[in-house]
């Protein structure tokens, strides 16, 4: 079944210099599967994952949330819609407020969002939810009266996972959700995002540019670049056969964790100050070769 | 063959944090050794201490609160914990150079980048204003800057990260020194750009007969690059290995988790 789709999406920035960061995006979430948007810096996913939690106006196209478009609707109804779609961004300090204890954070999408959350029944009602996400993510509820600080990046993840999941969402946005962790914290973090996703029938759009983690979690990868996306399909065969020359030099340059092979590639790849694709990453898109 | 003998030795290094109430031990007795063309990598999670063992090298640690009980680094019959600051400062940049994560931060952004790549020559070997700017055109064509002379003439902010991060290489390389230092020279980029720093980094080394010491959390940019490999946690080696025999029968638990906590696009 769908739930999320996005249709001829495009999202302009600029009115002198005209930026088109998405460009005519169509693409299809379908319920319960993790499907992975990755791409390299200014490619234009996080536009793409802001305009469909409708934190920006596109300029074209339409954002359908299970069936619903969301430029159709009413201020109120918008917010109910908002509650099924929840994200997680990469860095969970920045994204938490440093002088919140815990429970208030995870508490907080509740007591916005539900009334019944609010007051002193509503209070203890609350408590109770709190310890349960905490519990969920792997954390102690004992932690509640804790600051943001107290804890490791891990830790910190796995909160703001819990107050995420504070509104009972369908979908789950994960922006980088594990960049900024250390890897052996990032392999329990991807463990506990599988197991949730199975326990509470859960949709992720998980954004990435790490290939070697999005081939560890996705069921189908979207490739974007400079705000189109060049490829849709199965993890299977995006990683196995690719199809766009994009794609396969995305792949190709993901350093792999064994000698043997790696110095194999290093010794077919052509010097480093060979002439590079006058058209690749590491020039600018502006033709004046001024960063935007 | 014979091994060529050590260029840079750390010997027992231990590196403590004083702070008000607490010392902490960073380092606790970390003993290495880089040869001429050689690459170490010093791999570990964050907190292993790996970036403090690199920083004490060119004692780059802020004292106060650094401190170093113990232990010694020696370079060219030197020990550089205790050699004077004005010999300190002739070795940094000249004889060792350091190559940071985050270019940024470590290019001053209002001056161009052709005069920062060109000031190592001026300060270090007084050469005039037009010979170090024409050295410091070498440089970073040899790094891989199309149309260095236009380059030269811009802003940090000018460039694009992967960019930044080769006028910062080839500011490391301009005076020619034996030892590069590099801290997670490619954890803030692309992976294609990533790979040409990284492909780069070894081409270099090679040509110049360097010793490079990497220092990075990554694996797999372990195996694209290293001779040899050094794995910290909580401050100490917990093993030392030739990158072939690292990956292929590691010796330690701790280096077997984070190899199967490395995530890899196919299966090992």
């Amino acid at each position: 079944m769908t739930l999320l789709e996005l249709d001829g999406l495009r999202k302009e920035f600029g009115a002198r210099h005209r930026t088109v960061a998405v460009d005519d995006v169509t693409l299809t979430v379908h319920e319960g599967e993790t499907l992975a948007l990755v791409g390299e810096s200014g490619c234009g996913k996080t536009t793409l994952t802001r305009l469909l939690l409708r934190l920006l106006e596109p300029t074209a196209g339409t954002v359908r949330f299970d069936g619903r478009d969301l430029a159709a609707l009413s201020t109120a109804e918008l917010r109910r819609v908002r509650r099924q779609m929840q994200v997680v961004l990469q860095d969970p300090y920045s994204s938490m407020n440093p002088r919140m204890r815990v429970h208030d954070i995870v508490a907080e999408p509740l007591v916005t969002h539900d009334p019944a959350a609010r007051g002193r029944r509503g209070r203890a009602a609350t408590a109770q939810r709190v310890a349960a996400l905490l519990e969920a993510v792997g954390l102690d509820p004992g932690i509640r009266d804790r600051y943001p600080h107290e804890f490791s990046g891990g830790q910190r993840q796995r909160v703001s996972i819990a107050r995420a999941l504070a509104l009972e969402p369908r979908l789950v946005v994960l922006d980088e959700p594990t960049s900024a962790l250390d890897v052996s914290v990032q392999a329990r973090v991807l463990d506990l995002l599988a197991e949730l996703q199975q326990r509470l029938g859960l949709t992720y759009l998980f954004v990435s540019h790490n290939l070697a983690v999005v081939r560890q979690v996705a069921d189908r990868v979207a490739v974007m670049r400079r705000g189109a996306l060049v490829e849709v399909g199965t993890a299977a065969d995006v990683f196995g056969a690719p199809r766009h020359p994009y794609t396969r030099q995305l792949l190709d340059a993901v350093p792999v964790p064994d000698p043997r092979r790696a110095r194999r590639t290093r010794d077919t790849a052509p010097p480093a100050n060979a002439p590079r694709d006058p058209a690749g990453p590491d020039r600018p898109a502006d033709p004046t070769g001024q960063v935007r | 063959m014979t091994t060529p003998a050590p260029l840079l030795e750390i010997d027992d290094l231990r590196v403590d944090f004083r702070l008000d109430d607490t010392t902490v031990h960073a380092v606790r007795g970390v003993s290495l050794e880089v040869r001429p063309g050689e690459t170490l990598a010093v791999v570990g999670e964050s907190g292993s201490g790996k970036t403090a063992t690199a920083l004490s090298v060119l004692r780059l640690n802020p004292e106060p609160p650094c401190a170093y009980p113990a232990g010694a680094i020696r370079f060219d019959g030197r020990d550089l914990l205790t050699v004077p600051d004005r010999e300190l400062g002739r070795i940094r940049g000249a004889d060792i150079s350091m190559v940071f994560q985050d270019p940024m931060t470590s290019l001053d952004p209002l001056q161009r980048v052709g005069a920062q790549v060109a000031e190592v020559l001026r300060h270090h070997h007084g050469l005039p204003r037009s010979a170090a700017r024409h050295s410091a055109l070498e440089a970073m064509d040899e790094v891989g800057i199309p149309d260095p002379e236009r380059r030269y003439r811009q802003y940090p902010h000018e460039l694009s990260g992967g960019l930044r991060q080769r006028v910062m290489i080839a500011a490391a390389l301009v005076g020619r020194p034996r030892v590069l230092i590099a801290d997670e020279p490619t954890t803030a980029l692309d992976v294609t750009v990533q790979r040409q720093i990284l492909d780069l980094l070894v081409g270099l080394r090679q040509r110049h007969d360097m010793a490079v010491v990497l220092i990075t959390h990554d694996l797999a940019v372990v195996a694209e690059t290293a001779d040899r490999v050094v794995v910290m946690n909580a401050g100490e080696i917990v093993e030392t290995a030739d990158v072939h025999d690292l990956f292929a029968r590691p010796a330690h638990d701790y280096t077997r988790r984070l190899l199967a906590a490395t995530p890899r696009l196919e299966p090992a």
